[in-house]
């Protein structure tokens, strides 16, 4: 799949047309609780909102809009029913218009990045955007791998983990910092590609009550996997879920005597 | 500095853990006193009028008893450590006690002040030590008797939704530990992470869900306390219907510690919303606010569970003081409407009901936002959780609390902010409007005796005459004693008087709080 996108300068254009990833997931501040059966976590009435990271996402589109950078700002979820929610709250921050990938619940519990990535490239074949942005991460799985297999099956450049995004210094590409272990890298990347928003690329706003309203009429058309041809095979089979070992109380010493002797006892010094 | 939503994030997005309580109580460090060596004046320099009771004074004998019951340990006469316990927490009051004694079990409790009526030595109860009105510290050396050991949960029935609890619980963690059932507490505040349900008892605290879930006096069902005889008062039931004989236990709520000591509660707990929502909405004027309200109570109904405003004064005091942003650009008012269901789409559709209407009405909302998430939640609460903590900021804070026919809310506030111009740093004016109640507070770099003497009694006497409260929710305790007359008959003030003696014969239960002297 090759797309070419007229290489004139960027300002002068009338704008990138962005394409921005949103998951549901359950809302960060829940305390997450494992299944008796140990199958998975409990999402029956738990409170579920944007990704955190997707949020950073969708307000980086809003912003190039805005900085006359993007035209046109999609957004589009994979996922239950209630993902419309999600893609509501995206189109009150200033989205036009919106995607939803149903995904029957059977299948949801086993949906994986591989297969997100797949329907993401099918829709990018018929949308044709100039840029990709995803969450660097969902905070439920922590994959963190839709974004590179995303460009991968494109063969698009990718530049994960954004803190900052702009035109580079020619305006034919765009320049992104990322946040990488030993501090921050920049690179310049040809559109289209796909980027990852990491945590300072912004704060995102607030909805405001006009915009609230006004996604109501904004358009959300609904696709299915059978319509865009991927199969969702699952290809892992999650065997337990487990919550993480129960921290141990610590235990005060009174002397440095105590403390090299309980050291020894534990067979850390000799 | 900056308290950016970004920089929030990241250590919760890491940890995975709760946002820390929006109460501000619980991490907050004491802020600086106005006073010198940053210690608060002594109560006795502010009143010099209020003389020392005719009660015993402390003797080893008195100390060799008190750890014969509590245990050498948790008798504590080091004189910085007991410092803390003379001292309320909005720092306008310091006491002279030297004693604090730590007791745990209701037995313990009773023996100190069976000891303490034979002696005829003063008491303090003390709880989270979080009370607005001076009323949980000594005034002289009243010996302080905390209940922060007497922490144990006894019981929660999730299908009753009863919870049994020491009064020493704090308020959060017995919310923390409701909700693990499904079950929240029936009462919320600022202070949650530090106040202990004891002192929210004996305080009869409202909070911001009183308009929705009801007062202390509807949800407690039970409780134990300790008389000042030292007897023991068991009225810990879990029922919910009991009309046998007089109910006692309503003398005891709201009796900030001078009829006992409050040592179990059994409070009845709502179920756990499924669905919390928060709009915040910006106004132009006073009846804008009104008019919103009236809005929702209509189109909200039954799901309403909050509906706070706050003046701009306010909102300036916790932008400058604390860092905080507002999403909302400059407004005269700003409303807080939170409602609480089963069911998140039908209260989704509730609310987009209500901001229709709020948008399409005139002069109403045109400016407002709608949390997104769990963290947006959190942050516009602590917009209004927080303005007592900024307000200390300024330096000196002078409190008042009052309840008003709902049209003169904030005819008060501009009233009295032209009364004091130019000699206060604000007249913030803010609270739960639908209760009808205001939290009035006026800032001074230092405490000014001059501008107190142009706030009282003129304020109360202002409140008394539009028949208003001159305390909603925050007590009388030492500060404002002497105003009860201002909302209470004389005669209603003598049989209270009554029953205090009667309970109290020596009166060594919290002197100098809540009653006048006479």
């Amino acid at each position: 799949y090759i797309h070419i996108i007229n290489k004139a300068d960027m300002a002068a254009s009338k704008g990138l047309k962005i394409l921005v990833g949103c998951k549901r997931v359950i809302d960060y501040a829940v305390k997450v609780r494992v299944k008796p059966d140990r199958s998975g976590v409990v999402t029956e009435g738990v409170k579920h909102s944007m990704n955190p990271f997707d949020e950073i996402a969708v307000e980086e589109a809003v912003r190039m809009k805005e900085k006359k950078l993007a035209g046109e700002a999609v957004a589009i979820s994979v996922g239950p029913p209630q993902s419309q929610e999600t893609l509501r709250t995206a189109l009150a921050m200033g989205i036009d218009r919106a995607i939803h990938v149903e995904i029957p619940l059977a299948q949801l519990e086993k949906l994986q990045p591989i297969h997100v990535s797949k329907l993401l490239a099918k829709v990018c074949e018929s949308e044709k955007p100039d840029l990709v942005i995803l969450g660097k991460q969902a905070i439920d799985d922590d994959c963190n791998q839709t974004g590179q297999m995303l460009a991968a099956l494109l063969d698009w450049p990718q530049a994960t983990f954004a803190s900052k995004i702009e035109p580079s210094q020619d305006s034919k590409q765009l320049r992104v910092t990322r946040e990488v272990d030993g501090g921050l890298e920049t690179i310049d990347v040809s559109v289209p590609a796909v980027v990852t928003s990491d945590l300072r690329l912004n704060e995102p706003r607030y909805a405001t009550l006009p915009n609230i309203m006004k996604a109501k009429k904004k358009p959300l058309a609904k696709m299915s996997p059978d319509q865009l041809g991927v199969d969702l095979q699952p290809r892992q089979e999650v065997i337990s879920v487990e919550d993480p070992p129960v921290r141990k109380a610590g235990a005060k010493v009174e002397s440095v005597e105590d403390l090299v002797g309980k050291l020894r006892e534990k067979g850390l010094v000799k | 500095f900056q308290a950016s939503r970004a920089a929030s994030l990241l250590p919760q997005l890491l940890l995975r853990r709760r946002p820390a309580p929006a109460g501000a109580f619980a991490l907050l460090a004491r802020p600086a006193s106005s006073a010198s060596g940053g210690l608060p004046p002594l109560t006795t320099e502010i009143h010099p009028g209020i003389k020392r009771g005719a009660f015993s004074q402390l003797t080893d004998a008195d100390l060799s008893a008190f750890e014969a019951i509590v245990g050498g340990d948790h008798v504590i006469k080091d004189a910085d450590e007991v410092l803390s316990y003379n001292i309320d927490w909005l720092r306008i009051c310091r006491g002279q006690g030297q004693l604090v004694l730590r007791p745990k079990t209701t037995e313990e409790v009773s023996a100190i002040v069976r000891h303490c009526n034979k002696r005829r030595l003063a008491v303090v109860p003390q709880g989270g030590n979080t009370g607005l009105v001076g009323g949980s510290v000594p005034l002289f050396d009243e010996i302080v008797i905390s209940t922060s050991r007497m922490n144990s949960l006894l019981s929660i029935d999730p299908v009753s939704g009863v919870l049994v609890a020491e009064a020493g619980c704090v308020l959060e963690q017995l919310d923390r530990e409701a909700a693990s059932q499904g079950l929240m507490m029936p009462l919320d505040l600022g202070a949650k992470g530090s106040c202990q349900i004891g002192g929210n008892l004996a305080t009869n605290a409202g909070g911001l869900r009183l308009l929705r879930y009801g007062s202390l006096r509807g949800t407690t069902l039970g409780l134990e306390a300790v008389l000042p005889t030292g007897q023991v008062l068991d009225c810990l039931t879990t029922l919910r219907k009991d009309n046998t004989g007089y109910d006692i236990k309503q003398l005891l709520i709201g009796s900030e510690g001078t009829l006992g000591i409050i040592t179990k509660a059994a409070i009845l707990c709502p179920a756990r919303p499924k669905s919390v929502q928060l709009a915040f909405l910006g106004l132009d004027s006073f009846q804008a606010v009104l008019d919103t309200y009236r809005l929702a109570r209509r189109s909200l109904g039954e799901i309403l569970s909050a509906f706070e405003f706050i003046d701009s004064e306010s909102m300036r005091a916790v932008k400058q003081n604390l860092g905080l942003s507002c999403p909302l650009g400059e407004h005269s008012f700003y409303v807080l409407a939170e409602t609480s269901g089963s069911n998140e789409t039908h209260d989704r559709e509730k609310l987009d009901g209500f901001i229709e209407s709020v948008m399409s009405m005139d002069g109403c909302a045109t400016d407002g936002t709608v949390a997104q998430d769990a963290g947006q939640f959190a942050h516009l609460w602590s917009l209004r959780e927080r303005i007592v903590e900024s307000l200390l900021v300024d330096g000196y804070e002078y409190k008042y609390d009052v309840s008003l026919p709902l049209a003169d809310i904030y005819r008060l506030v501009e009233h009295m902010r032209t009364r004091l111009d130019g000699r206060v740093i604000r007249t913030a004016g803010y609270g739960h409007l639908g209760d009808g109640n205001l939290h009035l507070n006026f800032t001074t770099p230092k405490f000014d005796a001059k501008v107190l003497e142009l706030i009282e009694p003129h304020v109360f006497d202002w409140v008394r005459d539009r028949r208003g409260s001159v305390s909603a929710e925050h007590g009388l305790g030492l500060k404002k004693s002497q105003y009860i007359r201002h909302s209470k008959a004389d005669f209603a003030v003598r049989v209270m008087a009554e029953v205090k003696r009667l309970l109290d014969p020596n009166g060594i239960m919290n002197p100098y709080k809540v009653l006048p002297d006479e």
